[in-house]
């Protein structure tokens, strides 16, 4: 009798933090399909898909789509090779200032973002630097090393440091030991960091309206369009990039899948409960809505 | 990169006698303040099975770590096959190891892992194929080629460390506690397993273990290590027999010690008086420095029998009289536990041949021990024992 009120409870519970977590992104979605009247669309009026039959009409938001493709991509790029070679050092060997480096990849996680996105726009007008692509690309690199430090270091810090050292001893030198043996090994690590980082810095409005300039984003081309009202394109766009981004989560849970299934184990006989975490990245959605 | 052929045993063992195959001439190691390896000399033949044995933390792995270029000593010199490799890194001294955890390429078949090495020199892929073949036979894994190293068991995997080592044809390979993680029957299997790999290949071992039984079984030499030196090298019968420390007396096997004061020698004999006043006899040839000084005695259990405190001692024979303490009832052999005048607890071990322990040896009674002086060995009296 207990039990069985505790399982009900335990349902009725989960489904209302579910709820709670799912109401708002189903909103977003279904207002995709309303047949809104005049310059807001906050009422439900009825079915239509006209929403959806010309997604990309407005030119500029197609600029600001592929910027912030592009700097998705390349931030992502630079942090994740940045951040494998920092966590690397960090984790694999001892120098000074190690302490310090610790510290300070930490900082910008910690950091407000209107803080950071502040600081950065003050740094760049100090250097004369003119905001626009290139300022918002370095901005997203800076707060996604942060993230891809961490994923990467949590793989590497789990794995025999004796592996590395058994590819020098039949042979192996330094770059050759991480193409072939610590690369393969922390991949998981890597590809999950990579993915973090993408949705990190496609989605990032805050940092990137400080150090933007002219250049617009995704995120910053839907909040400016919301300011004169809200077109339901919005909502398109924000579904659009909702299941972009679920279905890279998809990709990534998969990739962790094969790849853990194709080492199940650290190699030695105690690392066997090492098994790598998948990697779920849930990056919230929520540049529109 | 030299690639040594293996050689045959007995070819092996004409050339060995002049040829050091891993020379270590005064290594140190320090870890800040901690010292690992201190002032470390040490000679190993080509083709043999060196043993280093040592109580946890004496410097066993630094040793081989060395060896491998793992770790820069502080002090002294490393020379592979008469060469100085102290500031060579690993990827180029040409020697393999076999680690304690294994060290497997998780994300490597067992064949790729076996393959590693070579594939890292300019030898022709058909060429790679057959030695792994033939290495993956040798240590009995050829139907488990494909497998990934978490689909197989601790002994399997350790096998695959060996194969992965050996398949380069190092001029020597270092073995650290390869066997430490497994349970007590598949090690014994896989020491005679070793042991034949070895003569087959007929490489230099270098086998790490804190298990003497283990080094007895297997090396050619042993070299007992305490506190970061070499206590003793020898076969495993002169360390037994003829122990030169208080340590290898009693961490190889067990020993009696009793502190006395060595004599001068007369003839083939020395002199030994016992702190309680009792003469002893030594082979002269085994006192050497120790000459006129406080030392401790020693000999093996075994090799001392009781007597009844009315019987003779054979001619010659070294005498203690003492009182029995303990004497427990073993199946092969009864060990006593006596207890001499000058208050030392004694242990001798006696063959099992009445069926039980003899009454006039049981708990309270009087007996002589005796035992033969050439037994007997001397060594300087250890404060670290
Ligand atoms: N990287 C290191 N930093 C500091 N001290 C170390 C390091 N490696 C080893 N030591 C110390 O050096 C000493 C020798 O260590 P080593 O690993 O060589 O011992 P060992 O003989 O292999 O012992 P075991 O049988 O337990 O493996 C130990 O006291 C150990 O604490
Ligand atoms: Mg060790």
């Amino acid at each position: 009798m207990n039990a069985r009120v505790r399982t009900w409870m335990l349902g009725i519970w989960s489904t209302a933090a579910i709820l709670y977590l799912f109401i708002p992104i189903f909103i977003v979605v279904l207002f995709s399909f309303n047949d809104n009247r005049g310059r807001f669309n906050f009422t439900w009026n009825g079915f239509t898909l006209r929403h959806w039959a010309h997604p990309f009409r407005d030119p500029d938001l197609v600029t600001a789509l592929r910027n912030s493709i592009e700097i998705g991509l390349l931030s992502t790029a630079v942090a994740v090779t940045l951040g494998t070679f920092l966590a690397m050092a960090l984790v694999r060997y001892r120098f000074r200032g190690r302490g310090a480096i610790d510290l300070f990849v930490f900082l910008p996680m910690a950091t407000p973002e209107v803080v950071m996105g502040a600081a950065l726009l003050a740094l760049f007008l100090v250097f004369n630097v003119s905001t626009g692509f290139v300022t918002i690309l370095i901005a997203h690199v800076m707060f996604c090393l942060s993230y891809v430090v961490v994923t990467v270091r949590a793989r590497l810090e789990g794995m025999d440091p004796h592996i590395e050292e058994a590819a020098r001893d039949l042979g192996a030198g330094e770059m050759t030991t991480f193409w072939k043996v610590t690369l393969p090994m922390i991949a998981p690590g890597v590809a999950a960091a990579g993915v973090l980082a993408f949705a990190l810095s496609v989605d990032d409005y805050v940092i990137t309206s400080f150090n933007a300039g002219q250049t617009q984003t995704f995120p910053l081309f839907i909040f400016g369009a919301t300011r004169q009202g809200v077109p339901a394109e919005v909502n398109v766009l924000a579904t659009m990039l909702l299941i972009a981004v679920l279905l890279l989560m998809g990709l990534n849970v998969l990739l962790q899948r094969r790849l853990s299934r194709r080492d199940a184990s650290g190699g030695g006989a105690e690392a066997v409960e090492e098994e790598p975490r998948p990697m779920v990245v849930t990056p919230a959605p929520s540049a529109a809505g | 990169m030299a690639v040594s052929e293996p050689t045959a045993p007995d070819a092996v063992a004409s050339a060995a006698a002049s040829e050091a195959d891993v020379r270590l001439d005064g290594v140190t190691k320090r870890f800040g303040e901690m010292l690992a390896v201190d002032d470390l000399t040490l000679s190993i033949q080509r083709g043999h099975f060196y043993a280093l044995l040592g109580p946890s933390g004496c410097g066993k792995t630094t040793t081989l770590r060395m060896i491998g270029g793992f770790e820069d000593p502080t002090g002294g010199r490393v020379y592979l096959g008469g060469e100085d490799v102290t500031d060579r890194p690993s990827h180029r001294r040409d020697v393999n190891t076999v680690f304690q955890s294994y060290a497997l390429f998780p994300h490597l078949s067992v064949e790729r892992n076996v393959a590693f090495g070579l594939e890292r020199r300019k030898i022709g892929r058909a060429e790679v194929r057959r030695r792994v073949g033939e290495m993956l036979e040798l240590v009995q894994l050829g139907p488990l080629a494909k497998r990934k190293p978490a689909q197989l068991s601790g002994g399997q995997q350790q096998r695959v460390a060996l194969a992965r080592a050996l398949v380069n044809r190092p001029r020597a390979l270092l073995l650290d506690e390869p066997l430490g993680a497994l349970d007590l029957r598949l090690r014994r299997q896989l020491q005679i397993e070793l042991k034949r790999i070895q003569q087959e290949v007929g490489i230099t071992f270098v086998h790490v273990t804190h298990d003497q039984e283990e080094a007895m079984t297997m090396a050619d030499t042993i070299v007992v290590m305490n506190r970061g030196r070499v206590e003793q090298a020898g076969t495993a019968e002169q360390l037994y027999e003829l122990p030169r420390t208080a340590f290898v007396a009693s961490f190889l096997g067990q020993s009696n010690l009793i502190d006395a004061r060595v004599g001068a020698a007369d003839g083939a004999r020395t002199p030994v008086e016992t702190h309680d006043g009792a003469r002893l006899q030594v082979p002269s040839d085994r006192v050497g420095a120790l000459a006129g000084e406080q030392a401790s005695v020693g000999v093996r259990p075994e090799k001392m029998s009781l007597l009844t405190p009315e019987g003779i001692a054979p001619d010659g024979a070294n005498v203690l009289r003492g009182r029995v303490v303990v004497a427990s009832f073993l199946g092969v052999s009864v060990q006593y536990l006596v207890t001499t005048a000058g208050g030392e607890e004694l242990t001798v071990i006696a063959q099992n041949e009445a069926g039980c322990a003899p009454d006039a040896f049981a708990v309270g009674r009087e007996v002589q021990l005796c035992w033969d002086p050439r037994h007997t060995f001397v060594v300087a009296r250890g404060a670290d024992e």
